[in-house]
């Protein structure tokens, strides 16, 4: 157990696995870090340029599926709908066999290899992406 | 009118002759024989290959079985893609039947998502045709149907049944009166190009800026391909290019399949006096550029609803 914080450490290299893998996900400033969430903040302050190649997503629970205290994040706009759920699943803490699905619009799953940023340019509105994750089919 | 139905016919019921056959490294009791089958193009191939898995488990013993997949020329075929799109983008100007080779082991998980049943495929299907919804009408027709109305546009392309699938579909298909078309065009154009092609491009287009962004690699792309000795394998492919786009320009007038392009896209489309280097591919056919969108959203979008865009270099011979 109190390994997994540290297995989260390892987020912030930006893509050592060249794309797909875990890459960094900071939390933004606007709610009280939760414990755990320390360890996933990279603690680096983005220079402004960069900010364009990040996107906010806003996490909201469906059902019985623990919340997040943080729910804004600044996510890199390559990052994939299951790169979004392997993280969200750690940040739970839950079993790597747990399902986790996550939706757009509250109506649609899109699938694991989609890109954030694209979903941010087709369903983004005020400047973030909703996506609702939940660990039973929530919507068909 | 009813040319343009004829349209939707000739789509649904497109064929790819393909050839399967077992990679040479999966362990056989007896020599599997190839295995011959006529693709619907706008089928998933998880979904139509059930008698091609049988074939050729029936040489195979259980233990050298794990979860089938499929490759062409070194590149995984991804399931939850439509098969008349894989053709498009990776095969079009090879000669048929298209040559694709099984897998029992060594699943990429890199590279394909897995395909438990028929239900993941099912859920996929739905999943896409609710965001191309979306974006047509704000999810209006789809939430309005029924649960079995889904059903039977999911019956109607699992069991290649025409009349099914479009007296559902038909309704996803209309608009308001007042409006010439849909809200946003749901489409996905994707890329793929020669690998040596995208060395030498990469490499010629550091002063321009407008090929530079069109061959927005990122570095370990380059560092990738410059550190592999063998480039021979032809294509490597990029994640889709999908935004929001209206099928009606701010004038009235009706945006092309060209306006498209020079929005989102505008490398695809060549100099007028240059030499032709790509083709846009849709089933198959190179639509005339000059196309409305909203006539090829409503006879070209596979039964997801989308319009799945091709862009491939130019054949050379």
């Amino acid at each position: 157990m109190a390994e997994e914080p540290q297995s989260m450490l390892q987020l912030p290299p930006s893509s050592a696995a060249g794309g797909e893998g875990p890459t960094e996900v900071s939390p933004e400033t606007t709610t009280p870090e939760p414990p755990s969430s320390a360890a996933v903040s990279p603690g680096t302050e983005e220079p402004a340029g960069d900010t364009k190649k990040k996107i906010d997503i806003l996490l909201k629970a469906v059902g019985d599926t623990p919340i997040m205290k943080t729910k804004k994040w600044a996510v890199e706009r390559t990052r994939t709908i299951q790169g979004l759920i392997d993280f969200i699943k750690k940040f739970l803490k839950l079993v790597a066999s747990e399902q986790l699905f996550i939706y757009v619009n509250q109506s649609f799953a899109p699938s694991p290899d989609q890109e954030v940023g694209t979903l941010y340019e087709c369903f983004g509105s005020d400047g973030k992406l909703v996506l609702h994750y939940c660990k039973s089919q929530a919507w068909g | 009118m009813t040319d343009d139905k004829d349209v939707l016919r000739d789509v649904w019921f497109g064929r790819i002759p393909t050839c399967f056959t077992l990679y040479q490294d999966e362990i056989t009791e007896r020599e599997a024989e190839p295995y011959y089958l006529l693709l619907p193009r706008v089928s998933y191939l998880t979904l139509v290959t059930d008698k091609v898995k049988k074939h050729f488990q029936k040489v195979m013993r259980q233990e050298d079985i794990s979860e089938i997949w499929f490759e062409y020329e070194g590149t995984p075929l991804k399931w939850h893609y439509p098969i008349g799109l894989l053709f498009d983008l990776l095969a079009s100007s090879s000669a048929l039947p298209w040559n694709i080779t099984v897998h029992f082991k060594s699943f990429p998980e890199k590279d394909l998502l897995h395909c438990p049943s028929k239900d993941a495929i099912e859920a996929h299907f739905m999943s896409c045709m609710k965001e191309a919804d979306a974006l047509k009408h704000k999810s209006q027709v789809i939430n309005e149907m029924q649960k079995k109305d889904h059903k039977q546009l999911w019956m109607g392309l699992q069991n290649d049944r025409f009349d099914q699938f479009w007296a559902i579909n038909r309704k996803l298909m209309e608009y308001p009166a007042e409006e010439n078309g849909f809200r946003y065009i749901p489409f996905r154009i994707y890329q793929v190009i020669a690998v040596w092609v995208g060395i030498q491009r990469f490499q010629a287009s550091e002063e321009e800026s407008e090929d530079e962004k069109f061959l927005g690699y990122p570095n370990w792309w380059q560092v990738f391909w410059k550190s592999s000795q063998t480039v021979d394998t032809t294509t490597t492919e990029r994640p889709f290019i999908q935004k929001l786009f209206r099928p009606v320009a701010a004038d009235g007038q009706l945006h092309t399949l060209g306006d498209l392009l020079k929005e989102v896209c505008p490398s695809a489309i060549d100099p007028e006096d240059g030499e032709k280097k790509n083709q846009v591919m849709i089933h198959g056919i190179e639509p005339m550029l000059e196309t409305p969108l909203q006539w090829l959203s409503e006879h070209l979008s596979y039964p997801d609803n989308f319009l799945h865009i091709s862009i491939i270099p130019q054949p050379t011979d």
